[in-house]
């Protein structure tokens, strides 16, 4: 009876030819992540603040003169870095966070049930958002403040050693930032939660550390999640360099941290009663 | 199909659900009721793995809903009308979901036709009534043009128009083969929609069978007498393990006897009858009597009565 029931039903719908999976569920997420307003909002902030910082520090530079440390690169992407990351810690919160305030974390899982694939097309389809946006955020941001330093010749190019470099890693220094969040999200699964969590350590423990007798402090600082994210960028002249590693292999350290964060979300994201 | 075995929910010590036995069967609707806070929507999230059970397991179609090839083909669920991102509009609520599956944009369009939101698809559901999102629940479910279909408390905050809708296009799901599961704590909404019924009561199980059986098979038989001998009549029933209420000066109910046992009773103990009745107990009699025990937060009065 039960067959012939359903059989009789014409299909509005075909059979799937492959189980829905990880590339279906990326395509949601682009849509998920293109519908809502919040994201334009965060990124507007985000590409406003990082060139608008690059302006106002190139330009104060040109007029008050350069010190010892000068780096032109430096000058043009602290804003990307130092403000970028907060703003882009608040989507990568809510990309995952919003799902759960909103309660579409159910009607996500009723149609995804497999949620490793639904995890990671959320933090693939982030990720990726975010990446394209920072490298064209930092690309600008290197050429306005490159441009206005031009005015008294402070300026460097990117075939200078390292400024490519540099321009790429704040852009990528950012989105592990929005990945630490998007974990600390799945973890705690509470906005507010997750971006004061990941704030309070980035900026805490490098803080604290600060604290500790000289010689000890630099045998750590290489391993701090934060205070020293800038360094891939300003390999000039600091006086920490010594006791750092390699621009990339900084950055290695600091996507550890994002790696392990990530796992912790994804065990939690899918272990846990949604 | 869905088939519970055992299943069983805790929370801490409380238990939400208690080894539930039960199969949905397609082609049919299947009421699942139950006073608030029986555990419906604990089983129901169970049911889509949004919850792992403590014990026990739940199938549908025969494995688990996470082992399904493809979620939205086998199971289209309503569970909270406003479990949606209210900043994006309904076609894009529906775009994402579909996407998921690979299902065509054009199914978008269809069922946004069928619940009959084609003015405000492009709206933020933000600004939705209650009617409304259900709506779009229902459009979200049907997507996938699932075998299986959840509803949890489908006709809360309808206007009466959209519950006749609801009513009529939940038998029409059932006719074509589909399982259709729907929760209520309201009796009078499943006499008007299910063919069978599950009742739940503090996460037991307190009935599973056709719903006209669960009219026939409460345990309260009542029967309308009216007579000048009650006294008699009230000895008679009480030695015989019956109850009666006096309705109005010669007016009485019998309970827990048949109508026939009444009568022979009557006869046996010389009582005079004007009148004699069995009366059809409703559902909603039915339902509290077999609830009574298991209302989680009953209301004083009703205790002392």
């Amino acid at each position: 009876m039960t067959t012939a029931a359903i059989t009789a039903r014409t299909r509005a719908v075909p059979a799937a030819a492959k189980r829905p999976g990880l590339p279906g569920t990326l395509r949601s997420e682009l849509v998920k992540i293109r519908s809502v307003r919040s994201t334009y909002w965060t990124l507007l902030v985000q590409v406003l603040a990082s060139i608008g910082w690059a302006v106002l520090d190139c330009a104060g530079i040109v007029s008050h003169g350069i010190g010892p440390d000068f780096n032109p690169a430096e000058a043009s992407l602290t804003g990307q870095v130092a403000l970028g990351e907060l703003i882009i810690v608040v989507l990568g919160a809510l990309v995952i966070t919003s799902e759960y305030s909103t309660g579409m974390i159910r009607t996500s899982l009723a149609v995804m049930p497999r949620r490793g694939v639904l995890y990671a097309a959320k933090a693939i389809v982030f990720a990726a958002v975010t990446l394209t946006l920072s490298l064209i955020t930092s690309f600008t941001s290197f050429f306005v403040g490159q441009a206005i330093l031009s005015g008294k010749h402070y300026n460097t190019t990117l075939t200078q050693p390292g400024v490519l470099r540099a321009v790429l890693l704040s852009a990528a220094i950012v989105t592990v930032f929005g990945l630490l969040a998007y974990g600390a999200g799945a973890l705690v699964r509470h906005t507010a939660g997750a971006i004061t969590s990941i704030l309070g350590v980035i900026f805490l423990i490098p803080a604290l550390a600060q604290a500790l007798p000289n010689s000890w402090y630099a045998d750590v600082v290489r391993w701090l999640p934060g205070g020293q994210a800038l360094s891939p960028i300003a390999r000039s002249a600091s006086p920490l360099s010594p006791h750092l590693f390699s621009a990339w292999g900084q950055f290695a350290v600091f996507s550890g941290y994002a790696v392990v964060l990530l796992a912790l979300g994804a065990w939690s994201f899918i272990r846990r009663d949604a | 199909m869905i088939e519970a075995r055992g299943l069983s929910k805790r929370y801490g010590d409380k238990v939400a659900v208690d080894d539930l036995t039960f199969a949905v069967r397609p082609g049919r609707v299947t009421g699942f009721l139950g006073p608030n806070g029986a555990g419906k929507t604990t089983t129901m999230r169970m049911i889509l793995g949004l919850d792992r059970p403590t014990a026990g397991t739940v199938t549908v179609n025969g494995k688990p809903f996470a082992a399904a090839y493809s979620a939205m083909r086998e199971v289209g669920a309503l569970l909270d009308a406003k479990a949606v991102h209210g900043g994006r509009s309904a076609y894009n609520h529906l775009l994402c979901l579909a996407e998921t599956n690979g299902l065509r944009r054009s199914r978008v369009d269809e069922v946004i036709g069928i619940v009959g939101l084609e003015d405000v698809a492009r709206k933020r559901s933000k600004g939705f009534s209650l009617g409304m999102s259900q709506r779009l629940g229902i459009a979200a479910a049907l997507l996938g043009d699932p075998d299986v279909l959840m509803f949890d408390e489908p006709v809360n905050g309808l206007d009466p128009e959209g519950i006749r809708w609801i009513r009529l296009f939940m038998r029409s799901l059932a006719a074509e083969g589909r399982t259709v599961f729907v929760s209520s704590h309201l009796m009078s909404e499943m006499e008007h929609t299910a063919d069978h019924l599950i009742v739940i009561g503090r996460g037991k199980l307190i009935a599973d069978c056709p719903i006209a059986e669960f009219t026939a098979d409460g345990t309260t038989m009542a029967t309308i007498v009216k007579t000048p001998d009650g006294q008699l009549l009230a000895k008679a029933v009480t030695t015989a393990g019956g109850r009666l209420e006096r309705d109005a000066n010669e007016e009485f109910t019998v309970r827990g006897l048949s109508a026939e046992q009444v009568g022979a009773l009557a006869r046996d103990h010389g009582v005079l009858l004007h009148y004699l009745a069995p009366a059809r107990v409703s559902l909603e009699e039915a339902f509290m009597e077999l609830t009574a025990d298991s209302v989680e937060y009953q209301a004083k009065t009703g205790a002392q009565r």
